[in-house]
């Protein structure tokens, strides 16, 4: 009598090579096949435009390395622009994840704080910029602020909705097991609460990259805000274009990064789901 | 009514649970889960809890695994009273898809709760390893317990419950939600663990046959407010399978015996020979609506709590 | 036990959170702490500038911005502020919903344009929206085009996103008996698609309008389009602290506004139906 059950295979049909071939150049098609079309289509249109609004594609590139590549702006203006991104994106997850667990852990402290948390959620970060110039000035701390000031928000209720979720068989088999303080804080409660954690870091993270380059477009000498704005103001219309495609991808690369960093901490709760999908009995 | 179980070489029992009462208090009313249960345990034993379902059994384990403070009454392991969780006790739950962590592995869920009882490494790898092995699931420690079949699951369940060296171990329906042939399987191996370590095993279940299967001893409780209407001591050989036990007229006689009792249980609540049950509804006028048993366990719908 | 999706269970009502049965605490004295937790905020914001923790030069007490709150209130140039603001929201998240409804439709149902879609979306999804702004400065200068500019892009990939998983979300029973049963294609988005990707339509509005109004206000705050925005930035170079803050909360307040109009929609028009959904994390 030997227990009949065995590990469910992941579902991989390894196909014939051919097939293998003919999928994975589909593949190629399908990612790239769209934007190289856009790309090509923008090229050609633009090509011999007079129009001072849009440059020729084919100009926007050429300066492009001229503007960020062989200057000192990656160091002058991205990198500040980063660091304070960063910074601040910092303070938010540590403080967005503590203060979330702890609203979260208790009934009565987050009936006490439910109503101040939706308000405040619901102010749109960027009035805060002229706030926080009043305190902080024009300096990198006003700007880590304000982006901290947006990012927090998103965090703190995600990780609270996670931390009110924690599954109740889980939490009885913690104790059960003696499974108390530190550990329970991290094996169980954020752990669980994660993939709502990461939710709101995606939410953040959006915000912001919004944020860092309102605040240096308010009040900056350098980043990549500041650069873009002041593009626009000398009517240097081809660098301006060369900021937005520079913040274009900079928001796509750290979505993918952000992307990356999810695939490895929840790996365990898409497939998770994904054999729910599959299994429909539970 | 023989519920005093002390063991015969006169060490007194691991487990006494005494003048156990427990009433839910809603917003609007009061129901009475557990009237009055009094029984022990005996160190080394495998005592099943058997009832019609909504029979507060899940009342009852939640009290004896000290989730849940009862109203008046006490439990007491190993000559303590059970004021919250206590070290020498483990539990196996009904929903082994929700008791394991779904973020570790196999080999990680059976360890944590060993690091937490600060074991060094190499002794936790040891348990680890054999408590595995003895559920014979000791190829897949790296799977995670959501890879597994239901009956998979719940061995892993097991395996952290003996890995942790309890002194008593708990379970409740453990095996309810699993298949009938994998059901059989966990019961022989529920039987052969308890033999090899001489764990005290309290099992729930609403299934007779399993709990005569299995137990030397199966109370039988009423329906809610729950008593003890009888204790039945199973005198099958120590050697149990599947098929011959299940066969034999033994077996059959103890599974009518209990099965009479259940049967009298789904209708009263409440002995009315105990002087506690003086206060109550009249015996039997209760109708057999199972449902309104505050069976905590069996309201929980299989909710797919990461979707939010 | 499968979570029927063509069998309609009994119309869920407002979703109870899962607790423990027989929970204690009644709903009234959740509302009752909030409430007290609201006003300890007040207080807090009262006492903190009176006892010269922090200026009040930077930080008024509560009750001199409750006075400059009034005062707005009796301001015409106040109220047509506040319609402006809500004309950008409202005008952008129209275009948007209708944009994502059209665009995610055609997509979700169309296999093929939906895998050579899908790379552009994800990339174009994260590039923030507000580097758009210069782009918008130049085409429309400091006017309601602007404003709309950015909303709708901001607030187009919420919908378009949500409507992608709605359409994915379809119950592939149903589909297949859809086809066996020789449905047309309008019955099918009619009887199927459409009710199963509603909810996730209605929480991309959510999204997309809390977004919008952000959007909206950040516009008027950078590019100085008439609005809620502008009159912050107004205050703020002027020196009218309290007005500033007053101004804030009314952003604030008017985000909240938004947030329960959209809550509101979300469960009168699901009321009747088979389930209330929550919002898919990719």
């Amino acid at each position: 009598m030997s227990a009949h059950s065995t590990v469910r295979p992941g579902r991989r049909s390894p196909g014939a090579a051919v097939g293998t071939v003919a999928r994975v150049l589909r593949w190629i098609a399908a990612v790239l096949g769209l934007p190289v079309a856009l790309l090509a289509l923008w090229w050609v249109l633009s090509a011999d435009s007079e129009t001072f609004y849009l440059p020729p594609l084919a100009e926007i590139l050429a300066a492009f390395d001229d503007v960020w590549l062989r200057s000192d702006r990656l160091r002058a203006d991205v990198l500040p622009s980063l660091l304070r991104l960063s910074a601040g994106f910092g303070l938010a997850v540590v403080l967005g994840v503590g203060l979330g667990v702890l609203i979260g852990s208790f009934r009565r402290v987050r009936a006490f704080c439910e109503p101040v948390l939706e308000f405040l959620r619901a102010v749109p970060p960027p009035v805060l910029v002229p706030v926080l110039m009043l305190f902080a000035g024009f300096g990198n701390t006003m700007k880590v602020l304000v982006v901290l000031s947006g990012c927090v928000w998103p965090i703190l209720l995600n990780t609270v909705e996670g931390v009110r979720a924690v599954d109740e068989v889980l939490t009885d088999t913690c104790r059960c097991y003696g499974i108390r303080g530190p550990a329970r804080l991290w094996h169980l409660v954020v752990r669980s609460a994660s993939p709502q954690i990461v939710t709101g870091l995606r939410q953040a993270l959006s915000v912001g990259i919004i944020l860092m380059v309102i605040s240096e477009m308010f009040a900056a000498n350098n980043g990549l805000g500041f650069s873009i704005i002041q593009f626009q103001r000398t009517f240097a219309v081809t660098n301006m274009w060369t900021g937005i495609l520079l913040l274009g991808l900079l928001g796509f690369l750290l979505a993918v990064l952000l992307r990356l960093f999810e695939r490895r901490a929840l790996h365990w709760y898409s497939g998770l789901r994904q054999f729910q999908r599959n299994d429909g009995h539970r | 009514m023989n519920a005093t179980g002390i063991s015969p070489d006169g060490a007194g029992p691991l487990l006494d649970v005494r003048a156990l009462r427990k009433v839910y208090t809603g917003r609007n009313r009061s129901v009475e889960a557990v009237r009055d249960l009094t029984f022990s345990v005996g160190a080394g034993d495998l005592v099943c809890v058997v009832g019609p379902s909504g029979a507060g059994k899940t009342t009852l384990l939640r009290c004896i695994a000290g989730l849940l403070a009862p109203t008046s009454g006490e439990v007491v392991l190993e000559g303590a009273a059970v004021q919250g969780p206590p070290p020498g006790m483990a539990v196996v739950f009904q929903e082994y898809g929700r008791s394991l962590f779904p973020w570790m592995t196999v080999q990680q869920n059976v360890e944590l709760p060993l690091k937490q009882k600060k074991l060094p490494r190499a002794r936790r790898l040891e348990l680890v390893r054999n408590s595995l092995d003895a559920v014979g699931l000791g190829d897949v420690p790296a799977a995670y317990p959501w890879q597994l079949s239901g009956g998979m699951q719940q061995r892993v369940a097991l395996a952290r419950a003996v890995a942790y060296e309890p002194h008593i171990l708990l379970m409740d329906e453990p095996f309810a939600a699993v298949d009938a042939q994998t059901r059989a399987d966990l019961e022989d191996l529920v039987r052969s663990l308890w033999q090899r370590l001489g764990v005290t095993i309290l099992f729930v279940t609403h299934d007779i046959d399993e709990a005569v299967y299995l137990g030397q001893r199966v109370l039988v409780l009423s329906s809610s407010p729950t008593v003890v209407l009888d204790d039945v001591a199973i005198d099958l050989p120590a050697e149990r399978d599947q098929l011959g036990t299940r066969s034999s007229a033994r077996f059959a006689e103890l599974r009518a015996q209990v099965f009479g009792q259940v049967q009298r249980a789904k209708h009263q609540s409440g002995a009315p020979d105990h002087q506690s049950g003086a206060q109550g509804q009249p015996a039997g006028s209760r109708p057999a609506d199972t449902g309104t048993g505050p069976e905590t366990t069996e309201d929980r719908q299989p909710t797919d709590a990461g979707s939010r | 036990m499968t979570p029927a999706a063509t069998v309609p269970p009994p119309a869920a009502t407002a979703p109870v959170p899962a607790g423990r049965s027989g929970g204690t605490g009644p709903r009234g004295g959740n509302a009752l702490l909030g409430l007290l937790g609201f006003a300890t905020f007040l207080a807090v914001l009262e006492v903190v500038p009176r006892s010269g923790l922090v200026s009040a030069n930077y930080l008024p007490p509560t009750s001199r911005i409750a006075g400059a709150l009034a005062e707005l209130l009796g301001e015409g140039r106040f109220w047509t502020a506040v319609a402006d603001t809500l004309r950008g929201w409202f005008l952008g998240l129209a275009i948007a919903v209708a944009l994502g409804v059209v665009v995610g439709f055609v997509l979700g149902t169309v296999p093929v344009l939906r895998e050579f879609t899908a790379s552009t979306i994800e990339f174009l999804r994260p590039i923030p929206s507000v580097a758009l702004i210069p782009l918008a400065v130049l085409l429309f200068g400091s006017e309601l085009g602007s404003v709309l500019l950015l909303v709708v892009y901001a607030a187009f990939w919420q919908v378009l996103v949500q409507v992608l998983y709605g359409v994915r979300d379809v119950d592939p029973v149903a589909r297949d008996t859809a086809y066996t049963f020789g449905l047309s294609r309008w019955t099918r988005i009619r009887h199927l698609l459409w009710p199963t990707a509603l909810p996730y339509l209605l929480t991309g509005i959510r999204l997309a309008a809390a977004v919008a109004l952000i959007l909206a206000i950040t516009a008027e705050l950078i590019i100085g389009a008439p609005g809620l925005g502008n009159e912050i930035n107004r205050a703020q170079s002027g020196g009218a602290v309290d007005s500033m803050y007053a101004l804030i909360i009314v952003t604030g307040l008017l985000g909240v506004a938004v947030n329960g109009l959209a809550r509101r929609l979300e469960r009168a028009v699901l009321s009747w139906h088979p389930s209330v959904r929550g919002e898919e994390t990719p």
